[in-house]
């Protein structure tokens, strides 16, 4: 039955990169915005087929902050430059099947990079939780 | 919520989703198509919502039938112009011949028609038969309106070419009650008692022995449903809940129900699941519980749909009935991949007394748990293992 699933982008993180591309700012305008142009496109068809319900993207400085104990304020730690992974940023899709998602997530990778080849970027696919059945037994 | 009370804003809502498939049958028998039709009493509903509190219609089916065809009136003509067609609506035939009781049967299964998928056979349903609004039926799936809107669009093109007086099958339009009624446990807007009304609807227009088997598992399944969760919002398991807490005038109306779906002699999955239902809601204490007669209809529901969850659950029961032994002889041979296999496997190693294992696997079945209450509930259950043997 359909199911949410969290399409994952990454900044860095993951498997290593199956096609050793250049960041970005290093791309032709163009090729910036035929990137920018595809994701928008992906964000339109998924509304269109009715499976659409979150796109966020996330600025890669943050920092990390925890609880320091009673009447302390918290305590903030980072910006971390260099971690191991970065989250980009992601897609909530709502679909039929594991299936789906994985194809879906296979179209994103598909953006276009510099020369308009695909980018091959690996994406992580995670289920959401679901609602408990009420007929178990 | 609009619908929860039935009664909102002085808007009747019960009565207000009651007149809506009734209203897209009578402009489809005037001569509109389904897909139209359907929008234009949508429309209607929303303007009902605004206008009815302020001004209380005489005749609300009337009401309904007259904007809901002017707004028909006012798409197709636009359309029309659109086209550069020349069209006479207004010469179009009126009133159709006294409503059919069957045309509301025709509408459920245009709606499940199987060239749906489930998610849009669902939608649809909720819309067309049901009468709920595109917001309503996007909050109870939580996901954004636009969406929903799109799905039920996409939904009522794909039905387009089918026609509406087709034969259709009951087996699909009760796979889509089904689907509703079992996921309807969350949200602001209740779709388990919604699937129980369009199912006993379904059940007055056609009479169907899986129809009444379909409605007694909702009602002996909803019967149960106040002692389901505890105040914390923690799921509480079959075998803990308080009994006391069961609604027993639902239990009544189930098993009776299920007793005359029974007597046609035609036995089908969901009558062989409320046979199980009911044999839980007989037994007043859990150690009551008749588990041979369970296991029986297990085999039953077995013979019936070869589905591996049936044999995973007959596991269990097994597992009650000649011993926890038994039960893991019985698990072996289904596939370890199947949702809910190590949860089962953890709880009959606990019973076999092995809380090593079991708090192992309960463990292990947690970090696979399709929902976050399962997830919690089976890391509670290890953790409960846990505790003794760390101490």
């Amino acid at each position: 039955m359909v199911a949410k699933y969290l399409l994952l982008k990454h900044y860095r993180g993951g498997p290593a990169p199956a096609v050793d591309c250049a960041p970005i700012d290093q791309w032709t305008p163009d090729e910036v915005d035929a990137h920018m142009r595809f994701m928008r496109d992906f964000t339109t068809r998924l509304e269109e087929s009715g499976e659409f319900v979150d796109i966020q993207a996330l600025a890669p400085d943050g920092t990390f902050v925890r609880y320091d104990g009673e009447g302390r304020p918290p305590v903030t730690d980072g910006p971390f430059v260099e971690t191991k992974d970065l989250i980009a940023g992601w897609y909530v899709i709502d679909v039929e099947s594991w299936d789906r998602a994985v194809q879906l997530a296979g179209e994103l990778s598909a953006a276009p990079g510099p020369g308009g080849t695909p980018i091959y970027e690996w994406l992580e696919v995670r289920p959401c939780y679901g609602i408990p059945a009420a007929v178990t037994e | 919520m609009l619908w929860h009370t039935g009664r909102c804003d002085g808007v009747n809502g019960a009565l207000l989703r009651d007149l809506v498939p009734r209203v897209i049958t009578v402009l489809v028998r005037r001569g509109a198509d389904f897909t139209s039709a359907e929008d234009a009493v949508q429309d209607a509903v929303v303007e009902a919502v605004r206008v009815w509190p302020g001004d209380p219609p005489r005749d609300p089916k009337g009401w309904l039938v007259t904007v809901a065809w002017r707004r028909f009136l006012d798409a197709t003509r636009a359309d029309a112009y659109r086209r550069r067609r020349e069209v006479r609506l207004e010469a179009e035939p009126m009133p159709g011949p006294v409503e059919a009781v069957d045309d509301t049967l025709q509408l459920y299964f245009l709606c499940a028609h199987p060239c749906l998928t489930p998610a849009s056979a669902v939608a649809l349903t909720l819309r067309a038969v049901g009468g709920l609004t595109t917001r309503q039926i996007a909050r109870a799936y939580l996901v954004p309106e636009p969406t929903m809107a799109q799905r039920i669009s996409r939904a009522k093109r794909t039905v387009s070419g089918v026609g509406f007086h087709q034969p259709g099958d009951v087996a699909t339009v009760l796979r889509v009650l089904y689907l509703v009624f079992n996921e309807g446990y969350s949200g602001d807007v209740d779709l388990a008692a919604e699937a129980i009304r369009l199912t006993r609807q379904l059940a007055s227009t056609i009479n169907h022995e899986e129809v009444g088997g379909l409605l007694a598992l909702m009602l002996l399944h909803h019967a149960r449903r106040p002692a389901r969760t505890g105040p914390d919002g923690r799921l509480v398991p079959l075998a803990e809940q308080d009994r006391g807490r069961w609604h027993s005038h639902l239990i009544t109306e189930g098993v009776q129900v299920l007793q005359a779906a029974l007597a046609r002699d035609r036995l089908g999955e969901f009558q062989a699941q409320a046979a199980i239902a009911a044999l839980h809601a007989d037994a007043r204490t859990v150690e009551e519980t008749d588990w041979v007669q369970i296991v029986e209809w297990y085999d039953e529901l077995v013979r019936l749909t070869d589905s591996p969850v049936a044999r995973l659950n007959r596991a269990v029961a097994v597992g009650e009935a000649d011993g926890p032994r038994a039960g893991l002889a019985a698990l072996a041979r289904l596939d370890p991949a199947l949702p809910r296999h190590t949860a089962v496997a953890a709880y009959l190693h606990e019973r076999d007394g092995d809380p090593v294992a079991a708090a192992r696997l309960y463990a292990e079945a947690a970090r696979s748990a399709p929902s976050l209450s399962e997830r919690d509930h089976l890391t509670r259950q290890a953790a409960r293992l846990n505790a003794p043997l760390h101490s």
